[in-house]
């Protein structure tokens, strides 16, 4: 007899099957932890890999300290209180004592020096050989090519003409001293496959993604939150009450709402299958050049 | 039609429909000028996976990098990374994914130029059909032809044969027939599969996804419809239990679990199964997961099993079916695919195998042939280069549990990993067990040679010598007497003025066969060493008795089928009761039989002696 899984449990199944691989073949993995919806399925999925074990792996949240406060709060209520995982939470401290900050310093200083470099030295100082991450084919162009299992060198680099192929579900995990890996489970997943998943699990996502009445201002056509006291308002400038939600969770000055009234997730899929609009294009980086994430990547950027 | 219709209407209808949806994985093949990323375009284009502001990206980069003369090119929708754009071509395997009203699709996209074995190869390893793309003006071409045979060595089933650019052929239906009839000639060579064939216009989008008057002769599938009516298979669940150890789950001293993957067939609480390589049995408790305890399980599920029994196993073992066992051996042939660019497979190296979730060190024992991708002629080869296929041997420092690729493609496939460099070096698709008769029938690694012919005729031999010249196998278990019989006849030939020469197998291991053990490929290497010594013997008009327990009686053929089979000669000498005497396979029927053999009867071995001069005699001692 021949069964088909529906293709959220074949995809549920395949993302198990990666982090159990890993979690069997690394010597010190984590969990690269940004808040977001997406981080939410990657943490379900592990959840379940090695049910009734918890994950055997911290949580790494690099915090370049502008995240929106619902997402600090979401950490520490869900992750850390209610699941009771080992979430480590990583600051430049260099970046934040030179006042490093998305106002002056511009969106791409800025996010190399507070992502990426700080990822980098939380990578190093932990040792970990390897880092599931939750980016996904379909986010962006360049990352149709990415593998499941990307190969970095000692400087945390990805270099397209290194990276292995990838045959069947057999994955090369061996590397040397220094090197790792950055895994991604859910690199055959959509956006639409992340929104159903959550629907269908019923997994907690930051109410951030719902539209509520949030004070707004808007900078190049885009509705930013005033989320706290550290947003520049222009001379004369006062924020108004907006029924909005955001489609991608990052720092608050750079994470461009959307306006909306859609409340449940059934809107939220239906709002996002209509809009067609691509996920990133709230997010300022990608607006640099067509080419722009490819070079991220290369610099370590996840 | 599209289901977005229900989007507006009734969301919480569409989301459970999307549920219900499977996924099909396909590969696209084509060389570069075919108009693949064009199709692919189209294809995401047509079905509505296109986002708004990708579109209008696309436009702009249209009027800079664009073939199209400025007007919207959809190839650039798919070509990513910069250097390739920048050279026009696509350079790696993508993976893209859209969904229609009926299911998801994810296309493995593979460049159709230079490094494409590998990566087809790749792309084809996770994918459950393939769309093979002919440009109607150029038809069948050699390209055509590779990317037909790597699919079939990957073992897809299903293949779609979209004939592009029709319209610059007239949308003639003439052309598209003899396409037609020029592939299913030339597939007809390879293992049978269902094949499917669409004429299509990737610039314009007729019969990708909508149909169009342009080609009124042609009344079946678009092909959005093919792909979505194709069968998926997305594991065997109807072939035999297998289940990788993937990790052993002991969150505290009350639970040990194996978490793994269904590979092949289902798994019921209370199922017996067997423990690989241990060959320990025991019975299915629990089947555990984060949703609640399972009855029953289907590939491709991720579990967790529990046992009755505590027996030990770790990470790479294989709990199996006990009805249908895997092959269990430590020697096994394989196909493979050589995918490193820097260095060329090395016979005798140790690599890293990496079969299903078991990583072993494994040795290349020998590359048997070289597979022409054009021909599909096996040539003899000593190794294999970047982007070549071959048979091959190979040795596992410990037993690998597996299948036949072409019976279960998830046991039966497997990757080399290079020790120094980390690179995944090959990709292997298991065949069996190395047959002890391998070494017999492989190609010689120097590749045919010039020999000189004797000028000695056979006619002058056999009158200076007085005998035709035999090769007499005796064989049997050891302690049978099969030598003392040997070394009798000898005499006796050499008292009737006969040159008869004896090659005893204990002889052998002193000098040319001093490298060999007592395995059973190693026995068999020892005979067939003996057997080349005997042809060379018979060639020169010289009679060979040639003693040996040759237990095999496949290797026994195999001695045959080297010395020719009007020279060869099976003498059987049997022994009592003794554990290697039923260790050996029944005699041939057409060869002499001695029975057991009294050691200490003088008469009785003078008999035996002239039961095998008589076999003889009508033919050698005339």
């Amino acid at each position: 007899m021949l069964r088909t899984l529906s293709h959220l449990r074949e995809l549920e199944a395949e993302s198990i099957f990666i982090f159990r691989e890993v979690v069997a073949s690394f010597e010190r993995p984590v969990m690269l932890y940004s808040i977001g919806k997406d981080s939410s399925v990657l943490l379900q999925l592990a959840r379940k890999a090695f049910f009734p074990a918890k994950p055997p792996f911290p949580l790494l949240h690099v915090d370049t300290t502008w995240k929106f406060q619902e997402m600090y709060k979401f950490r520490d209520e869900y992750a850390v209180k209610e699941l009771g995982l080992d979430v480590r939470v990583h600051v430049n401290e260099e970046a934040r004592a030179a006042g490093i900050n998305p106002f002056d310093h511009g969106s791409r200083k800025y996010t190399d020096l507070t992502k990426t470099v700080g990822l980098k030295q939380a990578l190093t100082a932990g040792k970990y050989d390897a880092a599931f991450g939750g980016a996904r084919r379909d986010e962006e162009k360049s990352r149709a090519k990415e593998r499941v299992f990307s190969f970095r060198d000692t400087q945390h680099r990805w270099e397209p003409r290194a990276q292995r192929p990838e045959l069947w579900n057999i994955y090369n995990t061996q590397v040397n001293p220094g090197e790792s890996i950055r895994v991604f489970p859910l690199s055959n997943w959509t956006e639409l496959d992340v929104w159903q998943y959550i629907h269908l699990e019923k997994i907690p996502i930051v109410p951030l993604y719902f539209a509520a009445q949030r004070p707004i201002v808007m900078r190049h056509g885009v509705p930013i939150m005033v989320d706290d006291a550290r947003m520049r308002l222009e001379p004369g400038e006062v924020p108004r009450m907006e029924s909005v939600r955001f489609r991608t969770l990052g720092c608050y000055p750079l994470s461009g709402a959307i306006h909306s009234t859609a409340t449940t997730l059934p809107e939220i899929i239906r709002e996002m299958m209509i809009a067609r609009m691509s996920e990133r294009q709230g997010r300022v980086i990608d607006h640099d050049g067509s080419g722009s994430m490819e070079e991220k990547k290369k610099e370590g950027y996840f | 039609m599209q289901d977005t219709d229900l989007i507006y209407t009734d969301i919480d209808r569409y989301l459970a429909e999307h549920e219900r949806k499977d996924i099909l994985r396909f590969l696209t093949c084509g060389s570069v000028d075919d108009g693949k990323s064009t199709l692919i375009g189209r294809l995401l284009h047509d079905v509505h996976a296109v986002h708004e502001d990708t579109l209008a990206a696309t436009t702009r980069d249209s009027k800079s990098f664009g073939t199209q003369s400025g007007e919207l090119d959809l190839a650039l929708l798919v070509d990513g990374l910069k250097a390739e754009r920048e050279q026009g071509i696509t350079i790696d395997v993508a993976y893209r994914s859209f969904t229609t009203a009926r299911r998801k699709f994810i296309i493995a996209d593979t460049p159709g130029h230079e490094q494409f074995t590998r990566n087809m190869v790749t792309g084809a390893s996770t994918s459950d059909l393939a769309v093979i793309l002919i440009d109607a003006r150029s038809g069948v071409v050699s390209q055509t032809r590779r990317h037909t045979v790597i699919t079939s060595l990957l073992g897809i089933q299903h293949l779609i044969i979209a004939v592009n650019k029709m319209d610059l052929v007239g949308y003639s239906e003439a052309r598209f027939d003899e396409i037609r009839g020029q592939y299913e000639a030339f597939a007809r060579q390879l293992p049978s599969c269902q094949m499917e064939f669409v004429p299509v216009v990737a610039t314009t989008g007729a019969f990708v996804v909508e149909r169009s008057p342009t080609m009124q002769w042609y009344s079946s599938a678009t092909l959005l419809e093919l792909l979505e009516h194709a069968p998926v298979r997305n594991a065997t669940d109807d072939g035999p239990f297998r289940f990788g150890v993937q990790w052993v789950n002991r969150p505290n001293l009350d639970f040990r679990g194996y978490a793994g993957t269904l590979a092949s067939g289902s798994v019921r609480v209370g199922d017996t199964v067997v423990a690989l390589p241990s060959h320990k049995a025991s019975r299915v408790a629990r089947i555990v997961t984060f949703d609640g305890d399972l009855d029953v399980a289907y590939p491709p599920l991720a579990i967790t099993l529990t046992l009755e029994d505590e027996i030990d196993l770790s990470r790479g073992d294989m709990l199996v079916s006990k009805q249908t066992l895997p092959i269990v051996t430590k020697e096994f042939d394989a196909t493979c695919v050589w995918m490193d660019d820097a260095s060329p497979l090395v016979v005798g190296k140790e690599y890293l195998l990496k079969h299903g979730v078991h990583t072993t060190p494994v040795t290349l024992a020998c590359v048997v042939s070289r597979l022409d991708i054009e021909t599909l002629a096996h040539a003899a080869a000593t190794t294999l280069h970047f982007n070549e296929i071959g048979e091959v041997s190979l040795l596992a420092a410990q037993p690998i549990a597996f299948d036949p690729y072409s019976v279960i493609r998830t046991t039966g496939a497997a990757i080399l990993i290079d020790r120094w460099t980390n690179q995944t070096a090959g990709a292997l698709m298991l065949r069996g067990a190395t047959p002890p008769n391998a070494r017999w029938t492989a190609k010689p690694r120097s590749g045919a040679m010039n020999v000189n012919p004797s000028v000695v005729t056979s006619e002058e031999r056999r009158t200076r010598f007085g005998t035709l010249p035999r090769t007499l196998l005796f064989y049997g278990p050891h302690g049978g007497g099969k030598s003392r019989l040997a070394r009798a006849v000898e005499r006796a030939l050499f008292d009737l003025g006969q040159i008869a020469v004896v090659l005893d197998a204990h002889a052998m291991r002193q000098g040319l066969s001093r490298d060999l053990g007592f395995s059973r490929e190693d026995r068999s290497e020892n005979l067939r060493r003996s057997m080349e010594v005997a042809k060379t013997l018979n060639d020169a008009g010289i009679l060979v008795l040639a003693a040996c327990s040759a237990p095999d009686a496949a290797v026994r053929d195999a001695a045959r089928v080297l010395i020719g089979e009007a020279q060869f000669i099976g003498v059987h000498v049997d022994a009592p009761h003794s554990d290697d005497a039923r260790a050996c396979d029944a005699p041939q029927a057409r060869d002499l039989k001695i029975g057991v053999l009294d050691l200490a009867d003088e008469a009785a071995l003078g008999r035996a002696v002239q039961a095998v001069l008589t076999t003889l005699a009508p033919r050698a001692l005339q």
